[in-house]
């Protein structure tokens, strides 16, 4: 297999490899030759087991896998189409079904709905392209396949929803297994990607999935099961993280009270040095979290961060706030539960007055009040909270004061950067006393993870 | 039969006269590990049977399971070998007159007085074994930098000895329950396996496999239920080990259906949190009683 090889299957491996790293899989030489291993010892007749061990070499996590997958369906088939091409293959374009009678239409429905239910993939792609054939032609397509997609299955009555209006015998009563809905619904926009393949004779530019820029799950009605995730991954990566950082800075400062001591026995010969033991320091963490109306989407995921900093660094101390400032540090301690710490902050807390407005000048030295005196060089203080005063005074220069007493503040907003300072943002202000961090993609609050985690160049030993 | 199985049909037929029905995935990774000689990272949630896989190649293979249990502060001691400490001192005190510290050196330093531990067993062994290095992500990541060694090169190096090179290839399998993120110079050496739960037939055919005299339609209705409850955001979701136990329990009282009384007196076998029996009751109980009261 020479490099310069542009076709043949060693080709499209490496070609799948390169498609993988773009959408950020971490692919080394080691994996591809795996790959190479591994198809040496499969038969490649059979697709689950090609696609199988090449995921058990190039896809190393749950989270990868899920974009191998992907990315495996996407790249084959592209391929596929790609040689057709140019061997000039085509498949006979579907037949016209314009006049389809509404009693034929009704027959292929109950025919689709009965695949679904029994799994069948032969069966269901044979009808994804028939049900494109009857349905697509009759309307104009809208050119954009996934709203084809919707209308072709919301046409022929597929629904995961029981629907009991339908006669007894129909399949489609008890409603369409989920799974099944959606992969047909994958069968469909691949057919119909292909169709246009045909159409256009060229291929649609590739794009990277979408869907995978996470962003945060916002809105009130925020799946709190999808925020843990992204806050387990988060602890995991706060665990290792913390280690390595430890790791790097590898002192030897002998203890020379410990080693006389030990030279005792030896005669008074230091035969065993004896070191200093390497104990991390483990920073001191004030969190102040904003809990107000206009960031309630957000509080909801700054609390399990919270929660999840909670887990990871013993000294903490972490404050809600409206108008007023409540420490929250011993409901996070005895309760292990989120939902719980979550329920005990609302009824509780007691944090807002009358208005309900955030009062940040007032914040700022009622903490300042509580916490004064413990504050150090060693100390970091996060803020979590989007600067909109409501027309309050802002009263940085209290904030500046605290900014001055711990050794790092962070501020991380939920609002991107390009709102910050509108209306009654006053971020600009505070910015200048702290590091600022936009926060409404995981991968942001990883940036900031890696700037917490990161021992402060200033700190004292 | 001792042999390397042939394809990847023969190791299925195999694992499956062992008792351990493995999924396609499943067979396709272990077998490739066997005849590439690359470790397998399994992972997966708890009571999958990661562990029972190893089990299962190991009496497929007739090979001997050599098992490291991982847990948090696992050292190489522990692990790989350690001196016999004692053993060296007794040498030591009865050859103290006369003989010089080169030759004292020489002597206490060698294989005698090594104790072995997990690891160093299952690479020095003269038969192949199977080694299970299970809950991976318990340990530091200190740890897994030392399993990089053993991993790749299948070699322990030994200050005082030198470098102990496998005699035999062993097949290795790590499992991790994902607690945490494991290195990626770890995950570079191994194949992948993620072990999930299995689907509603595979199922079936295991609890049919563990009590094959449960009722056909029972052991339907039970992987059925098993199946609803994991859909619920429970604390600890039910595992294979549970529906099998389950099985055998309702085997034992002779229940010849699953109504929503069984299923509330039995709920215990297969749900251990008071607070997920709570959450169990209420929505599975319940779906439970709809079709018998439609009958």
């Amino acid at each position: 297999m020479s490099p310069e090889t542009t076709d043949g299957l060693p080709a499209r491996i490496l070609e799948l490899g390169e498609e993988l790293r773009r959408e950020g899989i971490a692919i080394g030489t080691s994996e591809i030759l795996d790959a190479f291993d591994v198809l040496g010892e499969i038969s490649w007749t059979s697709k689950d087991d090609f696609r199988e061990a090449l995921a058990a070499t190039l896809a190393k996590s749950q989270e990868d896998r899920r974009v191998f997958e992907l990315v495996f369906d996407r790249f084959f088939f592209r391929t596929v189409e790609v040689a057709a091409r140019q061997e000039g293959v085509s498949e006979d374009e579907f037949v016209a079904l314009d006049e389809l009678s509404e009693d034929e239409l009704e027959a292929l429905r109950a025919q689709i709905a009965a695949a679904l239910r029994d799994g069948s993939e032969g069966a269901m792609r044979d009808l994804a392209r028939l049900a494109i054939a009857a349905l697509a032609r009759r309307q104009e397509g809208s050119g954009v396949i996934g709203v084809d997609v919707q209308r072709i299955r919301r046409a022929l009555g597929l629904r995961a929803e029981p629907q009991p209006d339908l006669p007894a015998g129909d399949p489609r009563r008890d409603g369409v297994p989920r799974e099944a809905l959606r992969r047909f619904e994958a069968l469909l926009r691949r057919e119909l990607e292909r169709s246009q393949i045909e159409r256009t004779g060229n291929l649609p530019p590739s794009r990277p999935l979408g869907e995978l820029d996470r962003a945060l799950p916002s809105g009130p009605l925020a799946d709190l099961a999808a925020v843990h995730r992204v806050v387990a991954q988060l602890r995991r990566r706060l665990a290792t993280q913390g280690m390595q950082a430890r790791g790097h800075r590898r002192h030897a400062h002998v203890d020379v009270r410990r080693t006389m001591r030990a030279s005792l026995q030896t005669g008074g010969v230091p035969v065993e040095l004896k070191f200093r033991p390497r104990r991390p320091r483990r920073p001191e963490i004030y969190v102040l979290c904003d809990v107000s109306t206009s960031v309630t989407s957000a509080s909801v995921f700054f609390l399990s961060v919270l929660h999840a900093l909670h887990d990871t660094f013993r000294k903490m101390r972490s404050f809600v706030f409206i108008e007023r400032i409540s420490e929250v540090t011993d409901i996070f301690e005895r309760e292990r539960n989120f939902k719980a710490v979550s329920e005990r902050i609302s009824t509780d807390a007691g944090v807002a007055d009358i208005s309900g407005y955030t009062d940040y000048g007032r914040v700022w030295s009622e903490f300042l009040e509580q916490v004064e005196d413990d504050l150090h060089p060693r100390a970091t203080v996060i803020v979590l909270g989007d600067a909109r005063t409501n027309g309050r005074d802002p009263r940085a220069e209290v904030f500046a004061h605290i900014a001055a007493r711990a050794g790092r503040t962070f501020w991380l907003n939920p609002e991107p950067r390009l709102y910050w300072n509108y209306g009654d943002s006053v971020i600009a202000a505070y910015e200048q006393y702290c590091t600022a961090f936009e926060c409404w993609t995981t991968a942001q609050l990883e940036d900031f993870v890696r700037a917490l985690t990161r021992p402060a160049a200033t700190a004292g030993r | 039969m001792p042999s390397a199985p042939t394809s990847v049909a023969d190791l299925a037929g195999g694992l499956r006269e062992v008792g351990y029905l493995p999924g396609e995935a499943t067979t396709l990774v272990a077998y490739l590990a066997i005849k590439l000689g690359k470790p397998v990272l399994v992972e997966g949630p708890a009571g999958v049977g990661k562990t029972e896989l190893a089990k299962a190649l190991a009496a497929h293979l007739d090979r001997e399971l050599v098992r490291l249990q991982c847990y948090e502060g696992l050292d190489e001691a522990k692990s790989l070998y350690e001196w016999n400490y004692r053993k060296q001192l007794l040498r030591i005190q009865t050859e103290q007159a006369g003989t010089g510290w080169e030759a004292v050196q020489e002597d206490i330093f060698g294989e005698e007085f090594l104790l072995a531990r997990p690891l160093m067993t299952a690479i020095t062994s003269e038969q192949p074994v199977v080694l299970l290095i299970d809950e991976i992500d318990k340990t530091d990541q200190e740890f897994e930098a030392m399993l990089l060694e053993v991993l790749s090169d299948f070699q322990i190096s030994i200050p005082e000895l030198g470098r102990l090179q496998a005699r035999t290839h062993p097949v290795v399998l790590l499992t991790s329950n994902n607690s945490r993120e494991l290195t990626e110079a770890l995950k570079r050496r191994c194949l992948y396996l993620w072990l999930d739960y299995p689907t509603l037939e595979h199922e079936l055919e295991i609890v049919h496999l563990h009590a094959p005299d449960l009722d056909e339609a029972v052991a339907r209705r039970l992987v059925e239920v098993i199946g609803m409850v994991r859909e619920l955001d429970l604390k600890k979701p039910p595992s294979i080990a549970e529906s099998i136990d389950w099985a055998r329990a309702l085997l034992l009282l002779g229940v010849r259906e699953i109504d929503a009384d069984t299923f509330n007196e039995t709920m215990s076998v297969i749900v251990k949190h008071r607070t997920d029996m709570d959450v169990v009751a209420e929505r599975v109980g319940l779906k439970l009683r709809s079709p018998a009261d439609v009958a």
